[in-house]
């Protein structure tokens, strides 16, 4: 299309659709005598919002749910991601009135529910995952893995430890890793992964010195291997004076096989919106609380939720706020998540039990070796041996210019939600496949017949995968036009006079 | 066996295709010393039996609905949240979706993002928004990591007003412990002074100044006068703004912000005792560049269609790893959603409605409250819908009093600013009635001076 053509309006914007005049929902009239307004000067002089009824805001909202894909709707093999199912009755414990309408300041008597849940919560977790102490404060797993590395820096100069400045980050890591450690300042050094797909022990060595804050693993890795030396590793590392970070993204896969701190790790953050079903609402809320070794302990974020008074014959325990000695600080105003994350978290564990855990663990690890078994033979998988909860396969075929992008556009045309893509980068065309245990085996036999048909339409007619999606409500995008023109605002501030 | 689909039969016929004998043989990468532990935790509860725990938890907690009366704010709020929001936020095609990476099947998500960006535009008066932040303290530590990286590191001081809610100083100071930035402001300026007491702490080292509007206790001033100091030092200016009160107020933007951030929890999302809630984060297009976090932009498909899709991703932390601005991924995208659907059904008048039910009934409650014997207000500058309230006794005792009273009683100031004993920082929205605040007066006149 040329320049000059305007674009095709599928949905018009909110502000698109309003009409001057149209109210929706108001507010009763004020039962105070009038008191005025604040100076003249202090107040804008006009409010540009958008005017519409609540059916034409409901109508709208409900158009542009029908352009989303989502778990409820099917399939999301999305690697590292863990798109699993989320339980309906989290949706309606997280909104018990009891929940959703207490302030945070309240004072810690009339909020004894909410503290129990959330102390309980923190001896599950760490029982699930053989820490000594977590907190629940961090907001995602970004999040929590900046509070893990803040922690591991002052856990070094709180013993004078000075001049550890550098982080050791396998290559297969999470791109949040290297930015979690450079919002401190650290110094990157990438450990490559050997044709196992483990750390490549020979370099690690080389790298263990007295400048080691640490190492950040991931484990199972993105590779969705098990990291067969993972106890070296960590003897490494811990032998030149580092802690060991792991990354708890891939955590689904160990519920009830492994505990992270049995193995060693001294911190590790949860992602409660992969591993235990709090839904990801389209990017967030998610919820990233850290678990810690005894020797980390005092230096998690403030506060935690202790007991302040002890139980006795007449009263339950009284649950309230605790400092810990070392602190690094507050991450974010306010206690973490509370409403959802930890809620639906606390629901879904309660459920589960310790061996509904270990299924979860199980399940989600038959399918994705399901899957690798059927795919195997069509796509290229260089790191292949029995995987946890996921496998990454190349999206590309010998003489073919079909990338691993038409693969994933393509699966759209088959109702599939694509893989990630393009990640972990030590892969060509990396497809990177997590089916998660809520997964049934004809979803997984259809999604791996879908993808042997595609890889057959890549022999055969190309340009099929190059032009996919075809039955979508939209098309590819033209990205660098976004980037170009860079129009974030359908509303534009130099059409506002704030003097008017 | 809760949520997993799969029937006996099924898995043993898949153990087959994959080639092992159970379940436990796929693990046999990890170290047989730690495989399998038991774990010590409660049996697993039916949903039936889970509801009832769950109900029986939350009883244990007295709401500020139908349990208190509640005038408690610093930095949350009981706004009334219009019943259609939890409708929409309800639909799985929003709450089960991921991040929109795949443009062509998440055009919901993005066009909501998009108009969610431009209703915050429109607040703040400021050209750009992201898709948000975890919170407002978060999003003014972010603005901290925008002016630094901004300056490139060579400007190494922000001054953050003493009057900033006391938590977002905390965490601006958590996440510059590692920066080698120091943090001035917070000494050496009266509380009673106006902001342009901070301007003589603004020096050319300085990236950037951070105040709060209205500020932690409710007062309102024209930053204008400050800003243009500021700029005149070179250094930015953030403003961390109520977005209840910018229904209202004249916007920072016009009086020259650079940045302008904020909790944005009064805008339809519960308190859900303290989170998750949303940071916004907006500024000018020229920072854009240093801002964190997503941003949706519009563009056309291939069928000549409009459409969104997340744009200059280079910024970020999957591309850009540890040169990223900020390691930011997940954010607060289905309250996003909540906040824009609030802006769309409360609209111009709604929106403008509570803003001034929030004035008048404050207003209200400082006449009725500074005239019982013993009380008073604090500051003599204009203000919002928050106040502090001078007390003839410690904070402590009165709200013990109020609390027996079914009355959640204000925030005591003293926690956080040890010059302010005896003060409470009260908090009025559209949810309290004259009659509440009528009976606020009445419990307070019983505690006063003994």
């Amino acid at each position: 299309m040329t320049e000059t053509t305007s674009p095709k309006i599928v949905e018009p914007t909110i502000f698109d659709l309003s009409s001057p005049g149209r109210t929706g929902v108001t507010f009763p009239a004020s039962d105070v005598p009038e008191a005025g307004l604040p100076p003249k000067g202090l107040l804008r002089s006009d409010l540009p919002l958008p005017e519409l009824a609540e059916v034409d805001v409901v109508r709208h909202y409900m158009h542009l749910s029908k352009f989303n894909y989502s778990v409820d709707s099917g399939f999301y093999p999305l690697g590292s991601c863990t798109m699993k199912y989320n339980p309906k009755i989290n949706e309606d414990t997280c909104r018990l009135p009891g929940f959703l309408h207490t302030h945070p300041l309240q004072p810690i008597e009339t909020v004894q529910g909410n503290l129990a849940l959330m102390y309980t919560l923190q001896e599950w977790l760490k029982e699930i995952s053989g820490f000594a102490a977590v907190t629940l404060q961090p907001a995602a797993g970004a999040h929590g893995e900046f509070t893990g590395v803040l922690i591991m820096r002052a856990y070094h100069k709180s013993r004078g430890d000075t001049k550890r400045v550098k982080m050791l980050i396998p290559d297969s890591a999470h791109g949040t890793n290297p930015a979690s450690s450079g919002m401190i300042g650290l110094n990157i050094v990438t450990i490559p992964s050997d044709e196992r797909g483990n750390v490549d022990l020979k370099v690690l060595k080389e790298q263990c010195d007295d400048t080691v804050v640490g190492i950040m693993v991931t484990n199972p890795n993105t590779l969705g291997m098990f990291d067969e030396n993972i106890e070296q590793v960590i003897k490494m590392v811990h032998d030149c004076g580092g802690l060991v970070y792991g990354d708890g993204a891939n955590l689904n896969a160990l519920l009830g096989i492994v505990r992270p701190g049995d193995l060693g790790i001294d911190v590790m953050h949860f992602n409660l919106h992969k591993t235990f079903a709090v839904p990801h609402g389209g990017g967030g809320p998610g919820s990233g609380p850290v678990g810690v070794a005894a020797h980390l302990a005092d230096f998690l974020p403030e506060p935690l939720v202790g007991i302040v008074e002890e139980e006795n014959d007449e009263e339950p325990p009284l649950f309230g706020f605790i400092k810990p000695e070392k602190s690094i600080g507050r991450m974010k105003s306010f206690h973490g998540h509370f409403g959802g994350g930890l809620v639906r978290s606390f629901t879904y564990i309660a459920m589960h039990g310790p061996d509904g855990l270990k299924d979860i663990a199980q399940y989600a690890v038959l399918n994705a070796n399901y899957l690798l078994a059927r795919l195997r033979d069509t796509y290229h998988v260089p790191y292949d041996r029995i995987c946890m909860h996921e496998f990454v396969a190349e999206g590309q075929f010998a003489g073919s210019d079909v990338r691993a992008l038409d693969i994933a556009k393509r699966l759209m045309d088959y109702n599939f939600h694509p893989p990630t893509n393009y990640f972990p980068l030590i892969v060509h065309e990396a497809l990177m496949i997590e089916p998660t245990e809520t997964e049934n085996k004809d979803t997984l036999d259809a999604f791996a017949d879908a993808l042997i048909k595609i890889a057959d339409e890549a022999k055969t007619s190309p340009e099929l995968l190059h032009s996919a999606p075809h039955i979508t409500p939209f098309g590819r995008m033209d990205e660098v036009k976004a980037a170009r023109e860079l129009v974030l605002c359908c509303w534009l501030p130099e059409n506002y006079d704030e003097n008017a | 066996m809760t949520y997993i689909p799969i029937s006996p039969k099924e898995r043993d016929a898949m153990l087959e295709k994959i080639g092992v004998k159970t379940l436990d043989d796929l693990f046999k990468d990890v170290p047989a010393k730690h495989r399998f532990p038991e774990l010590d935790l409660p049996p697993a509860l039916t949903e039936m039996e889970a509801a009832a725990e769950l109900a029986d938890i939350a009883s244990n907690n007295e709401t500020v609905r139908g349990d208190l009366i509640s005038f408690l704010g610093a930095g949350m709020y009981n706004h009334y949240i219009p019943s259609v929001i939890d409708h929409m936020l309800r639909r799985g095609e929003f709450y089960t979706a991921y991040t929109p990476y795949q443009p062509e099947i998440s055009q919901g998500t993005l066009q909501a993002i998009f108009e969610y960006q431009s209703l915050m535009s429109v607040l703040t008066g400021m050209e750009v928004s992201n898709a948000s932040h975890y919170d407002g303290a978060t999003a003014a530590a972010e603005a901290v990591n925008l002016a630094f990286a901004q300056f490139r590191g060579k400007r190494t001081k922000v001054v953050v007003s003493p009057s900033l809610h006391p938590q977002y100083r905390d965490v601006i100071r958590t996440y510059t412990q590692g920066m080698g930035v120091e943090v001035a402001g917070e000494t050496g300026v009266h509380l009673e002074d106006g902001p342009e007491a901070l301007t003589s702490q603004v020096d050319d080292k300085t990236c950037l100044v951070i105040v709060q509007y209205p500020d932690f206790f409710g007062r309102i001033y024209d930053y204008t006068k400050l800003i243009e100091d500021a700029h005149a030092k070179g250094a930015l200016v953030c403003v961390v703004a109520n977005p209840t009160a910018l229904a209202m107020l004249k916007t920072p933007a016009a009086m020259g912000a650079d940045v302008v951030v904020g909790e944005a929890q009064p805008l339809g999302i519960p308190m859900w005792y303290g989170g998750p809630s949303l940071g916004f984060f907006t500024t000018s297009k020229k920072y854009v560049h240093k801002m964190a976090g997503r941003l949706v932009g519009e563009t056309v498909d291939n069928r000549g269609q409009r459409a969104y899709v997340l744009t200059l991703t280079a910024r970020e932390q999957h591309i850009k790893r540890e040169r990223a601005t900020s390691n930011i991924c997940s954010n607060q995208g289905l309250l996003a959603l909540g906040a824009a659907i609030y802006m769309s059904v409360l609209g111009k008048t709604g929106m403008g409605q509570v803003a001034n039910l929030c004035y008048q009934k404050a207003h209200y409650a400082a006449e009725t409250l500074s005239k019982i014997p013993g009380y008073g207000l604090c500051f003599s500058d204009p203000f919002f819908h928050e106040f502090s309230l001078c007390c003839p006794k410690p904070v402590a005792e009165i709200n013990a009093h109020l609390l027996d009273h079914g009355i959640l009683g204000g925030y005591d100031l003293s926690q956080d600013y040890p010059s302010l004993q005896n003060h409470m920082l009260i908090a009025v929205t559209e949810m309290n009635s004259k009659e509440e605040i009528d009976l606020l007066a009445e419990i307070l006149a019983e505690v006063s001076h003994d």
